[in-house]
């Protein structure tokens, strides 16, 4: 997932016509003290840390300027601060509006209903978890006809808003939708959604942008959310990789088979951390790049599962060897595989003869690598 | 019978000149499937593994009656390859493509659904009834006819199961691979009515995955319209909670979509819940009437 910082998130909402605060993004406290001294970013400011987690008002990433020096002050403050894991790297200096009433509009995919859905709620400002079920609309919009002008009326009445105020949600609702089709958005966020006088202005914006239609959208390729070097490299490779705190690393051909595993594993006392799902693939090529990720995680022992299906076991069988030699001896591991399908018995032989232990049954190669992690083997 | 591949099967191969398409062409053929013809545009005239290729899919199916699709071609171009089959008339289409934009999948659900055609995946295995034919890549050695029908969200993990149901001495009806992607042509419970009908279906598999309430929606179905034994299997009791960012997907599954709410709705609904894959199948033994299933 592309997931845009919020003043990426205004960049577009701009471009589409929904209404955002007058501001600007600075990356120093003489940039921000700059904004505000020529007047590109209006007094009294807010200044927002431009991180991707939640919780910013209480967290004191969220600051407040009358003056160029208090501006420089709050950058002064919040750039370089750790945020829930994350760095503050960028800050957006806004002019600071005297809000109405606060709202709540998204719209996200409905993946049972299998079309976008807009979700509202007059509760906005807030959490949207915390707020009551029976307080959210919930509109599916089929998407060719599109978002239709009764839906946008059941968004204004839900909000209690008439005349030119309900215009203004009409057409914000509109660009929401262009925007979301147009820019093949995973998620589109307003929370909240301000009512300044009579106008309706987006104080905050989620884009999430669907990682598999970023050939169409080139610029969003370099906005990516923070990885490890090592994601970096699994990424470039088409593998899935997830690193967590236990000490087995579990390589899998599909998601299912992963999650799976992990099931198991955990069931015969495992701690498993890191994760590498190949997809559907029994590539050997793959399996063996895997491999060589996985060295580099430095995991206790690790538990190779894959079920193969067009390339043969003693293929993949082959590959993991000379994968193996090529580990430095000082971050080799103890190394489990369960290979399945085509000329499994021929792979495993080769696999043993290497001093590599290899069973077919999913439970017995479990317990294996659970032993082998604790020391046992 | 068997369920929507049978021995009359006959399959056109979108973009079977490719990696994937000419090896799996290989496959399905000896499986035992009839594969008529593959398009690639630019190909026409050339053959692969024997089947001839066409520039367009009208012009495959004027000259080999195919019935059924099987779509490889890469994700930016699988829209037009599915709006282009189900124009030429095919209503039941295999899409093995993964990467497939989620936006674009809207459009061909949306499209095939009005014209009255089916489609399986995007990013799946397929569709094989043994003895008879498949489309899709399920791996040919997992499989032996018998009287188990499957459905699963996984792939590998499908090949799996139903590898163990075969090893217990058991045999499969058809199994159907629905893929994984946020937006899927045939969901369980749109699959879950094909082996109601079934008279060759004595009892279901159905393998699914956290996330999502596409199993709660089936144990719905199953408590009030499925009279079959159902066995399933949950994956990702253990899986850490996904991290997400903006909280619109956890309004609209709210309360649902664990491994705990899923587990629980198909117990409820007279299902056998296999903690492990490798449980299915005894359980499978013990719900089937008596031994047709062997």
């Amino acid at each position: 997932m592309v997931k845009l910082a919020e003043w990426r998130g205004k960049e577009l909402f701009r471009r589409y016509g929904v209404p955002v605060p007058q501001g600007q993004v600075a990356r120093s406290p003489d940039e921000a003290e700059e904004l505000v001294r020529t007047g590109a970013v209006p007094l009294p400011c807010v200044v927002k840390a431009q991180v991707l987690a939640g919780g910013r008002g209480k967290g004191g990433a969220v600051r407040f300027a009358n003056t160029p020096a208090e501006a420089r002050a709050a950058a002064e403050a919040t750039l370089g601060l750790d945020f829930k894991g994350e760095t503050v790297k960028e800050i957006l200096l806004e002019e600071k509006l005297a809000i109405g009433h606060e709202y709540y509009v998204s719209l996200t995919l409905d993946r049972n209903l299998r079309v976008p859905i807009l979700i509202a709620s007059a509760q906005g400002g807030v959490e949207i978890e915390t707020v009551d079920d029976k307080a959210i609309d919930r509109q599916p919009v089929h998407p060719f006809p599109g978002l239709a002008a009764y839906e946008k009326r059941r968004a204004a009445k839900l909000f209690g808003l008439s005349g030119p105020t309900a215009r203004s949600l009409d057409l914000l609702l509109d660009s929401l939708w262009r925007a979301f089709n147009q820019e093949d958005a995973d998620l589109i966020e307003i929370n909240p959604l301000a009512l300044v006088g009579d106008r309706l202005i987006a104080l905050d914006a989620k884009v999430v942008i669907e990682d598999d239609a970023v050939f169409r959208h080139p610029e969003y390729a370099e906005i990516r959310d923070d990885r490890t070097p090592l994601e970096e490299i699994a990424r470039e490779k088409d593998i899935a990789f997830v690193q967590l705190s236990g000490n087995i690393g579990v390589i899998a051909n599909g998601a299912g088979l992963t999650m799976a595993t992990l099931d198991v594993l955990k069931e015969f006392g495992g701690d498993p951390g890191v994760f590498l799902d190949l997809g559907g693939t029994d590539d050997p090529k793959k399996v063996t790049e895997a491999f060589l990720l996985m060295a580099q995680a430095k995991p206790k022992a690790v538990f190779l599962n894959i079920f193969g299906g067009v390339t043969r076991c003693d293929t993949v069988a082959t590959g993991l060897v000379e994968a193996m030699r090529q580990v430095p001896a000082a971050d080799r591991f103890p190394l489990v595989a369960r290979i399945r399908g085509n000329n499994e018995k021929e792979g495993i032989e080769i696999l043993r003869a290497a001093g590599i232990t290899a069973t077919p049954g999913l439970k017995e190669s479990a317990q294996a690598v659970v032993a082998a992690a604790q020391g046992r083997a | 019978m068997s369920v929507l591949v049978t021995g009359e099967t006959r399959v056109v191969v979108q973009g079977i000149t490719g990696h994937q398409g000419t090896v799996h062409t290989r496959q399905m053929q000896l499986f035992g499937t009839h594969v008529v013809a593959g398009v690639t545009p630019g190909k026409a005239g050339t053959s692969v593994e024997g089947v001839p290729v066409f520039d367009s899919v009208q012009e495959a199916v004027d000259a080999s009656r195919a019935n059924a699709s099987c779509i490889f071609v890469p994700a930016p171009f699988a829209r037009d390859a599915l709006i282009e089959s189900v124009d030429a008339g095919i209503r039941l289409a295999v899409i093995v493509t993964e990467h497939i934009p989620f936006h674009d999948m809207l459009v061909m659900y949306h499209y095939a659904r009005e014209k009255g055609a089916r489609i399986i995946g995007p990013n799946c295995p397929g569709i094989a009834s043994p003895g008879k034919a498949k489309v899709g890549i399920i791996p040919n050695v997992v499989f032996q006819p018998g009287r188990v029908g499957v459905i699963s969200r996984s792939g590998t993990l499908t090949y799996e199961i139903v590898n163990g149901i075969k090893e217990h001495g058991l045999g499969q009806s058809t199994c159907i691979g629905l893929g994984g992607d946020p937006v899927i042509g045939t969901s369980f419970v749109d699959a879950l009515p094909y082996f109601e009908q079934d008279p060759e279906t004595d009892a279901v598999v159905m393998v699914g995955e956290i996330g999502g309430t596409a199993e709660e929606d089936a144990a719905e179905f199953i408590a009030h319209h499925f009279t079959k034994p159902v066995v399933a299997y949950i994956a990702g009791r253990s899986a850490p909670p996904g991290k997400r960012m903006g909280h619109a997907g956890a309004i609209i599954t709210r309360g649902k979509g664990t491994a705990e709410t899923k587990v629980a709705a198909l117990e409820a609904a007279g299902a056998k819940v296999a903690r492990f894959p490798y449980e299915i199948p005894d359980l499978v033994a013990g719900v089937l009437p008596t031994e047709a299933g062997r």
